[in-house]
């Protein structure tokens, strides 16, 4: 590596990491907070009460999470649209899409080989 | 000393006891010598402590090529086996034997031979193409080194103290787990791959970091070299796909120490878990390994027929689409398994699709050629064999993603000819295309051309000698991973595949004669210019070898192909106005260290030796502490440094 | 330098998402094999799960709030904010420990059902990577102290910061469709 870039300089975290303190402010981090907390406590709420159409619980929950990743993502990592961050998206998209492959995948696949190979009573334990 | 004790030790079994004395000779003469010689300062201080990416991609290879004669063994014993064992003869290697091998082989060749050729290369290259000092991580890279041949140490510690796992290089459950396998075989297998795991994937992470964030001025995305695209889409695949391998070897080992039931038979495991996660990871694996190949292709041939890639471009985005793709056709691989047909159809088209960035690579290799003046090096005979070889695989391949073909096929040596076709022609013929491509880079003389050409001839046809009778008894029925068979009528076939081994073999000694001739030989064919093929990449740009730093100054990029683009214009001699100090990391023997512990707890965790495995997993930590702890230390060089080297290396290029 | 580092340290930790990926998979495949043992909703007590979450969402919260002081070299502050971190994760992570000794006594360990074998590496995993954190945490907070806000120990700070977020972010994932969802009414 040739002359270093060092600066003393702020840590200003996240994935897009520049100098740029302006965005970063204990607000921003406190209504990530808010937010992740009502997040938090509608999941909490939607698996004890019976506030969602049950078939569609797993959606929910799933919906509830993705937004709480969301917060953290935006708030605490300060992921945002902005050049710097191109990178980091990009690599999350690609993680994130990795993820739904496999999660995915594996979930279709494991569940048609259990259809078809499992012996009868295996099958039965596995209805819940 | 847990279940270690001293039966470990194979002295009822010939064969193993042959092979573990030589193991243990030839690494203790080794040990002598450079003892007596007194090169343990020198081997320290250059070597084994280096952070510098050059001399660890010549480790590596160094490490592939040792494991490529271990596994080559393997594979003759093997043949041999066949060759003999037809109708009521048994052979020479009983199953229990027999299956080991096949495992070792597979295993080494794979993670230990293949893995290791190409992140050498990588290793090496990529950095100056990208016209760079170094990767990102320097002292990362040396401990993924390290980690890696901690992985293949304890393979081979498995020869000579306990047993390898009888289980095949994927060590399917329910076989592989505590109530088939008791012995210490899986286990040495499993804690092998899992250090060498970790040692892979931090390469991954370091080489996406270098090729995204760190090249020189002015070499946009289009302008980087293929071989730094194939480099790119391989590590993000590893990137990808080694954590799978870890949390699935992972499950395999909680169920065989603390008695888990992910894959068991009882208690509502499930082995096809395994099967699908394991090959979840598997397939990129294969497209890590054959992405790199076909860089160097690319770089090679182009290089040789004295033009631009053809269609740069396409080649890039057949690559992404490749990269993306591989995670897309995982269940091919157990068609069998009963997902039924809707999701087999689904996988099969997709194992279609994926062929045809290949074929779009085929294709621009092709037409590259087309109207070059081609000089046929040994690097381009090695890239012609591949164009044939790879396509007949490849062509196999396509015809077994038709699930009703594969019902037929799985399994059987039709497979095995596949993949190995595939394999040897893409992966093993690139890495001997690179290989003689880049040695005088790297050292400073040319390889012998005479013994690459022998070489060359003897690996092509013995493969072939090897592997096409294979697609004939596959046809025929012939199952895999058999240590004898009744159908004597296959036995004529064996023989001409045993034929092939031989072949191969002499194929293999010539490349150790190639190496050993032209280092005698080496004054007489010394690289002066540092660009003995007319390059068209930065790399050809350098000294051979390299110094430290690569690049007195970072050359500036004004185009794809930028050193040929630099000799057209007259710039490629031309020395820079002024030179800056640099600073460089200084060595370290943090990956050394962190890999004896890593051997340490593999070998207690394996033999059960629990107070050894928390004693050595301790050394690792505070070794980690340690290490963390002090500010590293930087190696300062002076423009006044940088201006000498330079205008030695400029005053060379201009004598020849 | 500090985004060169700072972008690898991203790749890692999306390699380390993917890794529990897998994990989440064998969980959702494995989730009804409970044998004939003790099942989801049996065992999950909410009000710990309500509590570590707390933990560990403020932790994380505090975490940046750290990073900010030291941005503005207010040391004093962030040490204090890294302390409570420090804290708020010893509480998650012996809640975590306590539910898990009260399962294994239960009889309802990792080698009772393949269920179990699931939950308890995936969450143990997630455990294993806070108690990680914290260890790193100290080692920081005491180079901090020795070194002052040299470049790579603020790197190194930089690079916990995001580690200890990632670690909530998947602690979200454990929640809600492990917890939420085997203890649903």
């Amino acid at each position: 590596m040739s002359d270093s870039l060092e600066h003393a300089s702020a840590t200003a975290p996240g994935p897009g990491d520049t100098d740029e303190e302006a965005s970063r402010s204990a607000v921003t981090y406190t209504v990530g907070l808010v937010f992740a907390l009502l997040l938090t406590a509608a999941s909490f709420m939607v698996s004890q009460a019976h506030l969602l159409w049950q078939p569609g619980l797993s959606v929910g929950l799933a919906v509830l999470a993705i937004a709480q990743m969301g917060v953290h993502l935006v708030f605490f990592l300060h992921l945002n649209s902005g050049p710097d961050s191109h990178n980091n998206v990009l690599a999350l998209a690609f993680g994130l899409l990795i993820v739904t492959l496999v999660v995915g995948g594996s979930l279709w696949i494991m569940a048609n080989l259990n259809a078809n190979m499992m012996p009868e009573s295996a099958v039965m334990e596995m209805q819940r | 000393m847990g279940k270690l004790t001293w039966a470990a030790i194979p002295l009822d079994n010939p064969i193993q006891m042959g092979a573990s004395l030589f193991v243990v000779l030839f690494i203790g003469s080794i040990l002598a010598i450079v003892t007596w010689k007194g090169w343990w300062r020198y081997l320290w201080s250059e070597w084994l402590t280096s952070t510098d990416h050059k001399r660890i991609g010549v480790m590596y290879v160094l490490l592939a090529l040792l494991m490529l004669l271990r596994g080559f063994i393997d594979a003759i014993m093997m043949r041999s086996q066949l060759a003999i064992a037809a109708g009521g003869a048994q052979g020479y290697l009983p199953p229990e034997h027999y299956d080991q091998i096949f495992s070792a082989h597979g295993t080494i060749m794979i993670f230990f031979m293949a893995m290791p050729f190409m992140v050498g290369l990588m290793n090496f290259v990529v950095p100056l193409q990208l016209g760079v000092r170094d990767v990102a991580f320097p002292v990362l890279n040396a401990v993924s080194l390290w980690l890696t041949a901690t992985g293949a140490l304890l393979v081979n510690v498995s020869l000579v103290v306990g047993e390898f796992a009888r289980t095949g290089w994927l060590a399917y459950p329910p076989l592989s787990e505590l109530q088939f396998s008791p012995g210490v075989g899986v286990d040495y297998y499993l804690w092998s791959l899992q250090i060498a795991g970790v040692g892979t994937l931090l390469a991954g992470i370091n080489f996406v970091t270098t090729i995204l964030k760190l090249r020189a001025p002015g070499m946009g995305y289009m302008r980087m070299p293929v071989f730094c695209w194939t480099a790119l889409a391989a590590n993000l695949l590893i990137v990808a796909a080694f954590p799978i391998l870890t949390a699935t070897l992972g499950m395999l080992l909680l169920d065989r120490y603390i008695g888990a039931h992910f894959f068991t038979n009882d208690a509502g495991g499930n082995a096809m878990l395994y099967f699908n996660l394991i090959w979840a990871w598997g397939h990129p694996e294969v497209y890590i390994l054959i992405l790199p190949a076909f860089g160097i292709f690319s770089e090679v041939i182009a290089t040789f027929s004295g033009k631009n890639l053809f269609g740069y471009r396409s080649m890039v985005m057949a690559t992404m689409a490749i990269c993306i793709l591989s995670f897309m056709v995982w269940l091919h691989h157990f068609f069998t398994m009963g997902a039924g047909a809707n999701v087999n159809a689904f996988f099969g088209m997709m194992t279609m699709i994926i062929a045809i960035p290949t074929g779009v690579k085929v294709f621009n290799w092709l037409f590259t050629l087309y109207g070059g003046r081609i000089r046929f090096e040994v690097p381009v005979l090695w890239s012609i064999g591949f164009m044939v070889t790879f396509v007949i695989g490849g062509l196999t391949g396509v015809l077994m993603a038709v699930p009703p073909a594969d019902f037929v096929l799985h399994n059987s040596v039709f497979l095995v000819a596949h993949f190995h076709n595939v394999i040897i022609g893409g992966v093993l013929f690139g890495a001997m295309a690179g290989y003689n491509y880049w040695f005088p880079k790297v050292f400073g003389f040319t390889l012998n051309k005479r013994l690459g050409q022998l070489s060359f001839w003897c690996w092509l046809i013995g493969f072939y000698l090897a592997f096409m009778p294979l697609y004939i008894l596959g046809l025929f029925g012939m199952t895999r991973r058999m240590q004898h068979y009744a159908n004597t009528a296959w036995q004529p076939y064996l023989v001409v595949a045993e034929v092939g081994a031989i072949v191969i073999l002499v194929g293999i000694l010539a490349t150790i004669a190639q190496l050993t001739v032209s280092i005698r030989t080496r004054a007489r064919h010394r690289d002066l210019t540092g660009d003995p093929w007319n390059g068209r990449t930065l790399e050809w740009s350098t000294a051979s070898p390299p110094p430290r730093y690569n690049f007195a100054v970072m050359p500036r990029v004004e185009s794809q192909d930028a050193f040929a683009y630099m000799k057209q214009n007259g710039t490629a001699a031309v020395p820079p106005g002024e030179y800056e100090p640099i600073e460089l990391p200084s060595n370290s023997p943090n990956g050394f260290v962190t890999a004896f512990f890593a051997v340490i707890t593999g070998f207690a965790l394996i033999w059960h030796i629990w107070w050894m495995a928390i004693g050595a997993l301790a050394g690792a930590g505070v070794t980690l502490l340690m290490f963390g702890w002090f500010e590293r230390v930087e190696l300062k060089i002076s423009a006044e440094q940088l201006a000498k080297d330079d205008r030695a290396r400029l005053s060379r290029m201009s004598v020849a | 330098m500090r985004i060169v580092v700072s972008y690898g340290f991203w790749i890692f930790l999306l390699s380390d998402i993917i890794m529990f990926s897998a994990l989440f998979a064998a969980y959702a495949v494995l989730s009804g094999q409970t044998a004939g043992g003790p099942s989801a909703h049996s065992l999950f007590q909410l009000r710990h799960v309500g509590v570590e979450t707390v933990c560990l969402l403020f932790s994380s919260y505090t975490c940046g709030l750290a990073i900010l002081f030291l941005a503005r070299r207010r040391l004093k502050d962030a040490s204090i904010l890294f302390g409570l971190t420090f804290v708020l994760g010893v509480i998650f992570v012996s809640l975590e420990f306590s539910e898990f000794a009260a399962m294994v006594a239960q009889g309802a360990g990792p080698s009772r059902s393949a269920f179990l074998s699931a939950f308890f590496s995936l969450v143990g995993l997630h455990g294993a990577h806070v108690t990680a954190g914290l260890l790193w945490l100290t080692f920081m907070m005491a180079q901090l102290k020795a070194k002052g806000p040299r470049p790579f120990v603020l790197r190194r700070i930089l690079c916990f910061s995001l580690f200890w977020h990632a670690l909530d972010i998947i602690w979200v994932a454990v929640m809600s469709l492990v917890y939420l969802m085997g203890a649903r009414v």
